[in-house]
């Protein structure tokens, strides 16, 4: 290649040293190049060692690893073996890194142009001034809103979209001449993960600097990355072009990630429940639910949540429910669980009213409906044994002991695919998808008929996240159990769910079965999820954000608004005066799927029309766009 | 330009992936091994618990009793016996003295902690879990205990209800469960909103049930870190209260009231009050390093390994 080589890794070799004194490989030999103005993708499951290859370009090692050979060179310097005072000026100064969480990056009580101005300004690299006016380009540049002032602004003052695009900001302020991005996008949902992406790659761009972009989700690497790297325990499996990689893998490895990524949401997707689960009763329903935090004043929350909320859930089937952070995904499961009293509304169980508060419902009711948490690292007590977590249950609500209670634990663990020793582990002795599917084996273990799961692939990475859904599927199968299953993932609800709802504000925008509501005509919001979704095709972000309902709706925020439709603001669609002012009435179309929007269904077929108009026009231009279809 | 490293081969990956294989089967060793400093520090603790007991009866005098003219002898062999350690200001057998005052010493200030453990950890828990009102007549009456000084109060309770062990041990083991009550329920606010038990609770678990099994497991290593420091403050309080006069009655010999004591003699050179120094020292730290170690074993080598 043509282009200037800038930072080289060769044969890097790190490792942890146990109790005992031996050696744990982490890295075992890992080569590659970076040139630049070049985007260079570290990809591989947790555990690959990604994270530690790239902290390696800044000479750094995490506790209790050791480089046990190797060299990083950046421009021919070997940065290992460099004086603790040179590596400090690399760090911060050549090399740039942002972490996964900008959330936890930023110091609450210093300003956001301080703090983006910081090192470049430390590291002599630009005085205060020159930085100040540098970072006023960036912001530019990164396309934030109130560009002018946003350096002015705390931390808590911007989202969290804005502040993982600030974290790129602070990296580039000191012009690197290489970045290193581990997870950036990660934690965000899928609108977020979009505007973060484009101004990434627009300033990565603009700026020509080379890159090291760290993460497990080969659908952002194909958006972003010019080089890919695969990794598995340590070892390259697989390295080449983007192009090479995404479309003509040739490692059995590289191959499974790519099964690993979820297809994209379609219609036909849905699985329809086992029939054989079906009742004439719904199993759990929540009716006109209004509820929120800060106590109750006049039936009406002070901090509004949930607005008029109908959900039912049959036995047997699954009912996901998405939208982005905030919109109060969580929150309805926290109601139907008992942890949040609702301020209006009903919740039936079989047909029953359940109380609002935990408290006041009985056992047999509480044993109904279990709820899983969403981080199994803090959701299963750290000084109890597998054993005893998942034994508790069957005591507690079925008195089973002795003998009986070990002999179902391990049926449980079956159950969960984990052995049956694992009963006397400790949680922290567990990898990730273990936990969580302990977490889950704990829900279970009650023999509930409700199982209420808070986002619990999100932490996961791909191969593990699939793993558990698949899990989830069989357990469905197997025991006749309803899900309430919230993701802001709208590809996982799609593979797993019969019945979607969509929630947005606080209010139920969409929903019936899974086929109908992936399939024309969306509610406008429906369709930016779907449309954000990323796709494992090279170009992808470009051509979506070539999309109406993308432009705008990326653009803006959430907006609370207390009449009218909430999503007016961000609505290609919003009809003035109507919109803003009037709560949206319900569309009924077939099979019980609603639409709450002021359009008529002709309009939407219309939108829905006009959206294909623009895929012929790609079509002419040689791209295809299959996330439209014509009914 | 594809490169493939081939020290793996494909399908042993694909293997490993399908085999479930995230950890390995084997659950990772859980040793409980102290370190020599543990080891070490458990000894010197155990040496002074036997002390305690058979003290009296190994050493060569009587506590009380005073032989020769001179105070602040050094050590010596005399018409009277061996000193092996010296003689104090009223010219007493140091050793003896020490051997005795181990009772005191470890007796009551143990006792005394225990006893703050006791009703700190129950009263700060118990705030924690139930909140509101209780916890807030519970912190306010700890807050009014914890704003008079330690010795004054101690001074005046002694006052009003005389000097005696179990007043000693009450009146410390009050004071300091001010403190414990303190940490005890910081710790159990921490805990208490964690999704575990918020899982326990989601369950219809008892309080009981949340304090014993979700609550104060996750609480023990810290209270037992801060109980090898708050012992230490024991022993120095009971000492400044044997040195008002107010603790240990005299002649009975404890080593707090043996250091002031012979404080005056470090000028002409004695060793007296060096001694009893050193025998807090030994026994205080020790009971650190032990916690330490405990604390540093159950944690940190664990951690270590998942990394």
């Amino acid at each position: 290649m043509a282009k200037e080589k800038l930072f080289e890794v060769v044969d890097l070799r790190i490792s942890a040293y146990d109790d005992e004194g031996v050696e744990v490989p982490i890295v075992r030999g890992v080569s590659f190049d970076i040139h630049k103005g070049e985007v260079v993708a570290l990809i591989g499951e947790s555990g690959s060692g990604k994270t530690t290859i790239s902290l390696a370009s800044l000479a750094y090692t995490k506790p209790g690893l050791h480089f046990t050979g190797g060299q990083a060179k950046l421009y021919g310097k070997d940065v290992l073996t460099m004086a603790p005072l040179e590596q400090r000026e690399i760090r911060g100064g050549n090399v740039a890194y942002l972490a996964q969480s900008a959330a936890a990056t930023f110091n609450p009580a210093i300003t956001i142009g301080e703090q983006v101005t910081e090192s470049a300004v430390l590291h002599g690299r630009l005085n205060q001034e020159e930085a100040t006016k540098r970072a006023l380009e960036l912001y530019h540049a990164l396309e934030l809103p109130g560009a002018d002032r946003i350096g002015l602004r705390y931390p808590h003052q911007v989202s969290g979209g804005q502040l993982q695009r600030l974290m790129a900001a602070m990296a580039l302020c000191g012009k690197p001449d290489l970045m290193v991005l581990d997870e950036p996008t990660t934690a965000l949902d899928v609108t977020t993960q979009i505007e973060v992406l484009k101004a990434f790659k627009k300033v990565i761009r603009e700026e020509n600097s080379a890159a090291i972009y760290v993460t497990h989700d080969l659908a952002v690497v194909a958006q972003i990355a010019d080089h890919i790297v695969v990794l598995y325990r340590g070892e390259i499996m697989e390295q080449g072009s983007a192009d090479q990689i995404i479309n003509h893998p040739t490692h059995a490895y590289t191959k499974r990630l790519m099964e690993a990524v979820r297809p994209r949401p379609e219609s036909g997707m849905g699985v329809d429940a086992s029939g054989d689960h079906d009742r004439v009763i719904d199993n759990i329903e929540v009716r006109n639910m209004t509820a929120g935090y800060g106590g109750i004043v006049d039936g009406e929350p002070v901090i509004p949540i949930l607005k008029d909320i109908n959900v039912s859930v049959k036995n047997g089937h699954v009912v996901g429910v998405i939208g982005e952070s905030g919109c109060g995904k969580s929150t309805l499961a926290r109601v139907m669980a008992g942890m949040l009293q609702p301020a209006r509304g009903d919740i039936i169980l079989d047909g029953k009213t359940l109380e609002g508060a935990l408290k006041n419902r009985n056992l047999d009711e509480l044993q109904k409906v279990q709820f899983v948490f969403q981080m199994a690292d803090t959701a299963l007590n750290p000084k109890q044994l597998i054993g005893n977590i998942i034994g508790r249950p069957l005591e507690f609500y079925h008195g089973l002991t002795g003998r009986e209670k070990h002999a179902k634990v391990a049926e449980i663990l079956e159950m969960v695919e984990l052995p049956a020793a694992f009963a006397n582990r400790y949680p922290m002795e567990l990898s990730g998808g273990q936990k969580q599917r302990i977490n889950l084996a704990r829900a279970l273990a009650a023999s509930p008929e409700v199982m209420l799961c808070d986002e619990v692939t999100s932490a996961l990475d791909s191969i593990v996240g699939a793993n558990v859904i698949k899990l989830l599927t069989s357990l469905r199968d197997k025991t006749g159990v309803s899900f309430v299953f919230i993701s802001h993932d709208l590809s996982t609800v799609a593979s797993f769910a019969d019945e979607i709802v969509v929630l947005y504000a606080g209010r139920v925008v969409e929903q019936g079965p899974t086929d109908e509501v992936l399939e024309p005509p969306f509610h406008p919001y429906t369709r930016l999820l779907i449309s954000s979704v990323p796709e494992m095709r090279i170009g992808w972000l470009e051509d979506t954000m070539k999309r109406r309902e993308m432009a705008v709706g990326i653009a803006r925020g959430v907006e609370i608004t207390a009449k009218g439709c909430p999503f007016y603001n961000r609505c290609p669609l919003a009809i003035e005066g109507t919109c803003q002012t009037l709560i949206p009435p319900t569309l009924e179309l077939e099979n019980g799927h609603q639409i709450a929007c002021h359009l008529t269904l002709e309009d939407l077929q219309q939108a829905e029309a006009d959206a294909q108009r623009i895929l012929l026009g790609y079509e002419k231009l040689g791209h295809d766009d299959p996330q439209i279809h014509v009914p | 330009m594809t490169q493939q490293v081939t020290s793996k081969k494909e399908e042993e990956v694909i293997a490993e992936l399908d085999s479930f294989a995230e950890l390995p089967d084997s659950p990772p060793k859980r040793k409980f091994r102290l370190t020599w400093v543990g080891y070490v520090s458990s000894a010197v603790v155990a040496f002074w618990l036997i002390i305690c007991v058979i003290g009296p009866s190994i050493a060569p005098f009587h506590e009380m009793d005073m032989e020769g003219d001179d105070s602040f002898l050094p050590a010596y062999s005399g018409e009277y016996g061996s000193f092996y350690l010296g003689t104090d200001y009223l010219s007493r057998d140091t050793l003896s003295r020490i051997l005795y005052g181990a009772r005191n010493t470890i007796g009551i200030s143990l006792a005394a902690t225990l006893i703050a453990y006791l009703i700190g950890i129950t009263l700060g828990i118990l705030a924690a879990v139930k909140g509101g009102w209780i916890d807030m007549g519970i912190s306010r009456v700890n807050d009014a205990i914890l704003a008079l000084p330690t010795i004054m109060l101690g001074l005046i309770v002694i006052a009003a209800l005389g000097s005696s062990i179990p007043i000693l041990i009450g009146t410390a083991a009050v004071i300091y469960a001010t403190s414990v009550f303190r940490i005890a329920r910081a710790l159990g606010q921490d805990i208490m909103v964690q999704d575990f038990v918020e899982a326990a609770q989601t369950r219809g678990e008892g309080i009981w049930w949340i304090i014993r099994a979700e609550v104060l497991p996750n609480a023990a290593m810290p209270l037992a870190t801060d109980f090898g420091l708050r012992l230490v403050f024991v022993v120095l309080f009971i000492s400044s209260l044997s040195f008002l006069g107010l603790g240990v009655q005299p002649p009975a010999s404890d080593w707090g009231s043996m250091v002031r004591g012979n404080l005056g003699g470090l000028t002409y050179g004695s060793y007296a009050a060096i001694w009893p120094a050193l025998a807090i020292a030994s026994f205080t730290i020790a009971v650190n390093l032990i916690v330490d170690d405990i604390s540093a074993k159950s944690g940190g080598s664990l951690a270590k390994k998942m990394v």
